[in-house]
């Protein structure tokens, strides 16, 4: 069995969650301080990859990404790098598809954030750089490591978009989802098979872990503070 | 030290208004809930920026809408004692005080954190997580950690409102201990006139949005000058009033009242404290009453009363009695009280400044 798929899903998956990362927290912290109106308009943009079938998406990012298009035409000849039909290509696709998971479970997190606690960090002359990191964030770790999860889960899943700008070429750019569907396509069931075992144990490792970062109060305390007499 | 007010802001409906000055003693910001007394902390600690005024704090310019002035709240070095404390939760305590420890080296660091520790009876909980501590230890991790930060000012906003009264009244005493080694301004905002006749020296009444200059404890207790300053401290009779000469005119009441004094012009409202008024045999303003009901207190009685003279709808006079004298008289459906001429608070508008404060 050839395990380029799952090595090749694994890097995609993770280099779209670290960019999903910093993306959807910076999104969800300066968003969250719009006048109601732009926030308004902003969660509904931001939120669309989530509800859009990805086929849409993938025929949206052809249409930017494509070699004869505008952004990938520039790319092309400053660069010389293609955007479509690479392995890399994948990231765009998962990247926007996982955008909106990220950013909605982040902003939820801050928004349960108290914050008297940032003010309080003001006042005693911490920088609003260590309130974000180091107060803001551990307080919220639970909510921004559940959105990580959820987001690599799907980012790993990704089909539609991902086939329409990246394709599919063994040893290349095939990735679990799209190698399933080309071992059905070409009536190859005991390989299809054992590529939907391998999906199913990584979804399985997935949800344990996001049950237990809901469930267990393995960090010090969540965003909201607890109340003592 | 001193720290001088003058602000304004509008939110929506809202209009905040204060002026104070405040020096090196405990000075009470005083309202009921809602009247903007966090609002206005949160404007001088730099959290909330106001929409024009200025604040000066031992002669540095914090805020100054006309120059354009205004520091960070990092730079502006207040001590902001939150209601709920506002400890980092993900943080122990010692790294809760260290993190606010904002000169020296690492040695000198731990020296100043040992030195907190010891002074606030901490020791033993360093390591212990905000969540782990009773309310009276988080305060006073809060309290360590606002003195490391060295701050020229202390603003306390409502220091007990998370706790019981016991536990409320022993906390109050240590709060005052502690906070009785500070040299510079203390702003304590409360609602609560025990706390703050017990505390501080000054007063700031805020009605509304809007302050009413500041007073004296003796002044505002003694002679508050508007109702809601009377409120504040406690005062329970009030009724319209038109001066006349030494006397006030009440007509809702139908009496007149002597006060033994002139009574200035823009007085247009009394207020008469409940246990300022007494059962009497005659005498100076002695006027009859009806009894309407007994209510048993805790430790007194009180009495509504009805003045014989007094128009349909208005609310009822409050006598307040120790037990004894009332089990002396009670029975009775028709009394004759009196109000001493001098426990007459002669009141003026709220929200308007007498023209020698301006």
């Amino acid at each position: 069995m050839d395990w380029f798929p799952l090595w090749n899903s694994l890097r995609v998956a993770a280099i779209s969650t670290v960019i999903i990362f910093f993306a959807g927290v910076f999104a969800a912290y300066y968003i969250a301080r719009l006048p109601r109106l732009v926030k308004g308009v902003l969660d509904v943009v931001l939120t669309l990859p989530l509800v859009l079938p990805p086929t849409v998406i993938g025929y949206l990012l052809l249409r930017l990404l494509g070699p004869k298009r505008v952004v990938g035409a520039w790319v092309l000849e400053t660069f010389g790098i293609k955007l479509v039909m690479t392995w890399w290509s994948a990231i765009f696709s998962t990247t926007v598809v996982i955008f909106p998971l990220m950013y909605r479970t982040v902003r939820g997190a801050f928004e349960a954030f108290d914050e008297t606690l940032a003010y309080s960090g003001q006042t005693l002359g911490l920088s609003n750089t260590y309130i974000f990191w180091r107060i803001r964030m551990p307080c919220c770790r639970q909510g921004v490591l559940a959105g990580m999860v959820l987001s690599f889960a799907r980012a790993l899943g990704e089909y539609g978009a991902t086939s329409m700008i990246a394709g599919y070429t063994p040893g290349r750019t095939a990735t679990i989802s799209t190698t399933v569907y080309q071992l059905w396509q070409t009536n190859n069931d005991a390989l299809a098979m054992k590529w939907v075992l391998v999906n199913l144990a990584i979804s399985a490792v997935v949800l344990l872990t996001v049950n237990m970062l809901e469930r267990r109060d393995f960090l010090v305390e969540g965003g909201r503070r607890r109340r003592r007499a | 030290m001193s720290l001088s007010v003058d602000i304004e802001k509008r939110l929506g409906s809202f209009h905040l208004q204060v002026q104070l000055e405040a020096g090196d003693e405990v000075t009470a910001l005083l309202g009921a809930s809602g009247c903007g007394k966090s609002m206005t902390l949160k404007c001088i600690a730099g959290i909330v920026r106001p929409d024009r005024g200025r604040i000066v704090l031992n002669d540095r310019v914090l805020f100054d809408s006309e120059q354009g002035v205004d520091l960070p709240p990092q730079k502006r070095r207040m001590g902001y004692l939150f209601q709920q404390y506002a400890l980092f939760p993900n943080m122990t305590v010692e790294k809760n005080i260290l993190c606010a420890i904002r000169e020296g080296t690492a040695a000198e660091k731990r020296r100043t954190l040992a030195e907190a520790l010891e002074r606030f009876r901490l020791e033993g909980l360093e390591r212990q997580y905000p969540r782990q501590l009773s309310g009276g230890q988080q305060q006073r991790v809060a309290l360590a950690r606002i003195l490391c930060s060295r701050p020229e000012i202390i603003l306390l906003d409502e220091p007990f409102s998370a706790l019981d009264s016991y536990l409320k009244y022993q906390l109050e005493l240590e709060l005052s201990d502690q906070l009785s080694a500070f040299q510079g301004p203390i702003l304590w905002v409360s609602h609560d006139r025990g706390e703050v006749f017990r505390n501080c020296r000054r007063v700031c009444v805020l009605d509304r949005g809007a302050s009413q200059g500041t007073v004296t404890l003796e002044e505002l207790f003694h002679r508050p000058a508007t109702e809601a300053a009377a409120q504040l401290s406690g005062c329970k009779n009030y009724a319209d009033a038109v001066p006349q000469g030494d006397a006030v005119l009440l007509p809702q009441w139908g009496l007149t009242l002597s006060c033994g004094r002139a009574v200035p012009a823009d007085t247009r409202r009394v207020g008469i404290r409940a246990h300022h008024v007494r059962p009497a045999e005659g005498g100076e303003n002695a006027f009859p009453v009806r009894v309407l009901r007994v209510v048993e207190d805790v430790f007194s009685t009180i009495v509504l009363l009805r003045p014989e003279g007094a128009a349909e709808g208005v609310p009822p006079l409050r006598m307040e009695l120790d037990k004894e004298t009332w089990q002396a008289i009670s029975g009775r459906e028709k009394l004759t009280v009196s109000v001493q001429a001098e426990d007459i608070l002669l009141l003026r508008p709220s929200g308007e400044r007498p023209k020698e404060d301006v």
